[in-house]
C-alpha cells in the first residue's frame, strides 16, 4: 500500500494530513477534511449508540421478562445483519427526508447555539450518515454489553441488592464497573465499525469537501470518499492519493485497536480481576 | 455444596462446647424480633419449605439446621425478601418483622433489606477496594458522615481492621477466602441493619477462618440479632442460642418440602431434643 500511495506520499508528505482541499483536476489532495468528517461522525455516533446500547443491554439482561428477551434480542442482531447498502438506500429514501424535514429543523432552533446543530443544509449530511452509523453499530455493542452484563455473577447482584440498595444504585455501583472494561472495549469496536464503514456513509453523507462542524451540511469521511471515487479516479496521483487515504484509515483502525486494548488491561489489572 | 453425611456429634462434645456459651436469659424476658406464622415458600408450583411458624429473638444468634433440601436457605432468605428476585417465587402466610408484615406486597423489599442484612455462602466481595467494598453501600444509602470512621469500625467489628488498615486501596478479591467474608460481613454491618442473615457463611472456609466468623458473631450480638443457616451442627451448637431443626417431608406424587421439625434452646435441640426426628440428625445417625 506504501507503494501504491508512493506518488502521492513524495508530492504532499506528511502534510496530506492537515491539507483540507481535495481536487481532482488541480491535482491537490489533501486528507484533512476526511480526517475530520470520519472523527466528528464516528464519534458522535457512537456518544449515541453508547447510552443506547446500555439501555438495551440492562433491559434486556435486567428489566425485561423473559417472553420478551427473546424476541428483542433477535431482533437487534437481525439488525446487524442488515447488508449496510440497504441501510444506506434506506438512509437516502426514508430517514434523509424525515431527519430534513422535521428533525433538524427542531434541532436547530433548539440547540443552535451548539455548532454541531447549525442550518440545515442539504437532505444528504453528515447527521444522517451519523444516524445511518448509530443503527449500524448499536447491535454490536448493545449484544456485546448484554453478554457482559449476563456475565456479571449473581452473587455479586445479591451482595449489592442484599444492602438495602435499588436494582438501579447496583447496576451502577456493581454491574457497571464489574463489566467496565469490556463495556469499552465494545464501544472502541463499535467506534472501529463506524470509523470502517464506507458504503451506506457514501449513500448519505453528501460528499463535501473541507472542514465544518455544521452536522445539517454534507461531509465525508475516510472510507466512503475511497468507495467513491476509486473507479473514477481520473490521474495517477488521485488513485496515489486514495490509497494514501486508505492507508491513513489502516493507521487510524490500528490506533483504535490497541487503544481499546489498553483501556482493557488497565481496568482489568485496576480491578485486581484474574477471571 | 454440602456433604449428605455429617460430621457426626455425640451428646457429649455437644455439652462440652456448651459451656463455653453464656446463659441464655429467660425466655419472656426476650425481645421478639420475627415472629413467622405459617409461612410456605413455593417456586413456581413446588413448596419447598412449608408451615413454618416459629419466633426469632433479638439479639441473639439463632441457628437453623438440617440436610440439605430441607429449604434451609429459602427459608432464611425469605427473611429478607431476596427470594424476590427469583422469578416465580411466592410466599403464604407472614413474616412480622418489629409488628410489620414483610411479605405484603405493599411492603418495599428494597426497605427490608436495609434493615435486614445478609452475607452469603460464599464470598462475595465487590471488585473494589477493600476500603470501597464497605463505604460503597454507604454512599448510596447516604450515610456519608464520618466515612472514614464508619468503615474502620465497621472493619474493626468484623475482626478484619489489624489485617487490612495498611492496604484499604487494595482489591478485595486480594484478600483470602476467610477475610473476603470477612469484609463482606463488614460490608453487612456498616449500613447498621438491626438483623444479620448467614447463609452457610462457613462453609466455604477453612477452620480457623471458621472460628474468626464465630467468635464475631458472638463478640456483636449485643448489637445485632444473627440469623445463620449452618449445615455443620458443632458450629450452631458453639455460636447459637436457639437452633431451629428443618427436615425433608414427603407426600403423595413425589413431593418433598421443608418444614420446621423442632425449635428450641440449643442446648435444648442437642441434649434432650423432644422430637425423634431431630435426635436422630443430632446424634447423626440421619442426614
Amino acid at each position: 500500500m506504501i507503494d501504491g500511495a508512493r506518488p502521492s506520499i513524495s508530492k504532499f508528505g506528511l502534510g496530506f494530513l492537515a491539507h483540507d482541499v481535495w481536487n481532482p483536476v488541480l491535482n491537490q489532495f489533501g486528507a484533512a477534511s476526511f480526517l475530520f468528517g470520519t472523527a466528528l461522525t464516528s464519534l458522535v455516533a457512537l456518544a449515541l449508540a453508547a447510552p443506547l446500547s446500555m439501555g438495551i443491554a440492562l433491559f434486556l439482561t435486567e428489566l425485561a421478562p423473559k417472553w420478551i428477551q427473546a424476541p428483542v434480542t433477535a431482533l437487534v442482531e437481525t439488525l446487524a445483519a442488515i447488508p449496510s447498502v440497504v441501510i444506506g438506500l434506506w438512509g437516502i429514501l426514508v430517514l434523509g427526508p424525515v431527519l430534513r424535514n422535521d428533525i433538524e429543523p427542531g434541532l436547530h432552533s433548539a440547540l443552535g447555539w451548539i455548532p454541531l446543530f447549525g442550518q440545515p443544509q442539504t437532505g444528504s449530511n453528515m447527521f444522517t450518515a451519523v444516524i445511518v452509523l448509530t443503527i449500524m453499530i448499536l447491535p454490536i455493542v448493545s449484544s456485546i454489553s448484554r453478554e457482559l452484563f449476563l456475565g456479571v455473577p449473581n452473587e455479586l447482584k445479591e451482595g449489592a441488592l442484599g444492602l438495602g440498595v435499588t436494582r438501579w444504585e447496583m447496576v451502577r455501583g456493581v454491574m457497571f464497573p464489574y463489566a467496565r472494561g469490556g463495556v469499552a472495549a465494545a464501544m472502541i469496536l463499535g467506534l472501529g465499525r463506524a470509523v470502517g464503514e464506507a458504503i451506506a456513509v457514501t449513500q448519505v453523507i453528501g460528499g463535501f469537501v473541507g472542514i465544518q462542524w455544521n452536522l445539517f451540511n454534507a461531509g465525508d469521511t475516510l472510507a466512503s470518499r475511497i468507495a467513491a471515487e476509486y473507479q473514477g479516479a481520473v490521474s495517477n496521483l488521485q488513485v496515489a492519493s486514495l490509497i494514501y487515504l486508505a492507508l491513513i484509515l489502516l493507521v487510524f483502525s490500528l490506533i483504535v485497536n490497541i487503544v481499546a486494548q489498553v483501556i482493557v488491561r488497565r481496568v482489568a489489572r485496576k480491578q485486581g480481576l484474574t477471571r | 455444596m454440602t456433604v449428605e453425611s455429617q460430621p457426626s456429634v455425640s451428646l457429649e462434645t455437644a455439652i462440652k462446647v456448651e459451656t463455653r456459651r453464656q446463659p441464655m436469659p429467660p425466655r419472656e424476658r426476650l425481645e421478639q424480633i420475627f415472629d413467622i406464622q405459617d409461612l410456605d415458600a413455593i417456586y413456581g408450583s413446588k413448596a419447598a419449605v412449608k408451615g413454618v411458624t416459629m419466633e426469632v429473638y433479638k439479639n441473639l444468634v439463632t441457628a437453623i439446621i438440617g440436610p440439605s433440601g430441607c429449604g434451609k436457605s429459602t427459608f432464611i432468605r425469605c427473611l429478607n425478601r431476596m427470594n424476590d428476585l427469583i422469578p416465580g417465587f411466592r410466599m403464604n402466610g407472614s413474616i412480622r418483622f418489629q409488628g410489620e408484615d414483610i411479605t405484603a406486597s405493599s411492603v418495599d423489599p428494597v426497605a427490608v433489606r436495609r434493615t435486614i442484612g445478609m452475607v452469603f455462602q460464599r464470598p462475595n466481595p465487590f471488585p473494589k477496594s477493600i476500603y470501597d467494598n464497605v463505604a460503597w453501600g454507604l454512599r448510596v444509602l447516604g450515610m456519608k458522615d464520618n466515612l472514614d470512621e464508619r468503615v474502620e469500625r465497621a472493619l474493626t467489628q468484623a475482626a478484619l481492621w489489624d489485617e487490612v488498615k495498611d492496604r484499604l486501596k487494595a482489591s478485595g478479591l486480594s484478600l483470602s477466602g476467610g477475610q473476603q467474608q470477612r469484609l463482606c460481613i463488614a460490608r453487612a454491618i456498616a449500613v447498621e441493619p438491626d438483623v444479620v442473615l448467614m447463609d452457610e457463611p462457613a462453609s466455604a472456609l477453612d477452620p480457623i477462618a471458621t472460628q474468626a466468623i464465630e467468635q464475631l458473631m458472638h463478640d456483636l450480638k449485643s448489637e445485632y440479632s444473627f440469623v445463620i443457616v449452618t449445615h455443620n451442627m458443632q458450629q450452631a451448637a458453639r455460636v447459637a442460642d436457639m437452633t431451629a431443626f428443618f427436615s425433608i417431608s414427603t407426600g403423595g406424587e413425589g413431593q418433598r418440602w421443608g418444614e420446621l421439625v423442632e425449635y428450641d434452646a440449643t442446648e435444648k435441640i442437642f441434649t434432650n431434643p423432644s422430637d425423634q426426628r431431630t435426635e436422630d440428625y443430632v446424634t447423626g445417625r440421619f442426614g
